[in-house]
């Protein structure tokens, strides 16, 4: 499943969310469900900008990691999730059930996080596959070196009696 | 003795009415907010008039204003 595929579900799934953006942790845009780039890419950038703001407001460097935020206004509420590497920001209705809108953005980006572990992990197999011939024909080549060797001495040996 | 009595049910009605008013206008726009939740389970709350509460919430609010269109 690619990022845009898990958007489309996030908003299929959850009836509040009216729009929402996947970006990097700086602001770039993965997958958007806006039809216009410009306005994914402004959603984007808000959200980056308001968890930056919302650090600084919070103002002690110690404090843990800012890992969710809603911000609620009478036209609707907008919505952040971030982790390690990526945010999703999406916006709702005026009356959304905030638990739920986290717990859906929460599990759209676990699915990401699962899909990019696995693609991983396949790309470390088949690495890992590769070496593995190369080391199996470097092992040929020395066993028939060396038979090659035992082969010259046995005739050296006959040589030598004869 | 009438008259009192309608003073009275006047006076209740009267008082349903704004109490249902002020109900339905707290209930119908909600306070502007900003929450946030941190990694060990704690969350912050700033609403409007605080410092942290006006410098985000006028994000929100354009990132609101340019989503709707």
């Amino acid at each position: 499943m690619d990022a845009a595929q898990a958007l489309a579900d996030l908003t299929e799934i959850s009836a509040q969310i009216e729009a929402a953006v996947l970006a990097r942790a700086d602001g770039s845009v993965v997958a958007s469900t806006f039809r216009q780039e410009g306005r994914g890419e402004d959603l984007a950038r808000a959200a980056v900008e308001l968890v930056a703001a919302a650090g600084e407001a919070r103002g002690n460097s110690g404090a843990p990691e800012l890992v969710q935020i809603q911000a609620a206004t009478p036209r609707g509420s907008f919505f952040i999730v971030r982790d390690g590497g990526h945010v999703v920001a999406a916006v709702t209705g005026s009356k959304p059930t905030v638990g739920l809108v986290f717990y859906d953005l929460k599990t759209c980006l676990r699915m990401l996080e699962r899909e990019a572990e696995k693609a991983e992990k396949s790309a470390k197999a088949d690495k890992a596959e590769k070496p593995a011939a190369t080391k199996e024909n470097i092992g040929k080549a020395t066993t028939s070196r060396k038979r090659t060797a035992t082969k010259k001495k046995d005739a050296d040996d006959r040589d030598e009696s004869s | 003795m009438r008259a009192r009595s309608a003073f009275a049910a006047l006076g209740l009605s009267a008082g349903a009415a704004a109490a249902a008013a002020l109900w339905l206008r707290r209930g119908g726009s909600p306070r502007e907010h900003v929450d946030l939740y941190f990694a060990d389970g704690s969350m912050v709350s700033f609403v409007p008039g605080s410092p942290g509460g006006d410098r985000l919430l006028p994000i929100a609010r354009r990132v609101l204003a340019a989503a709707r269109g």
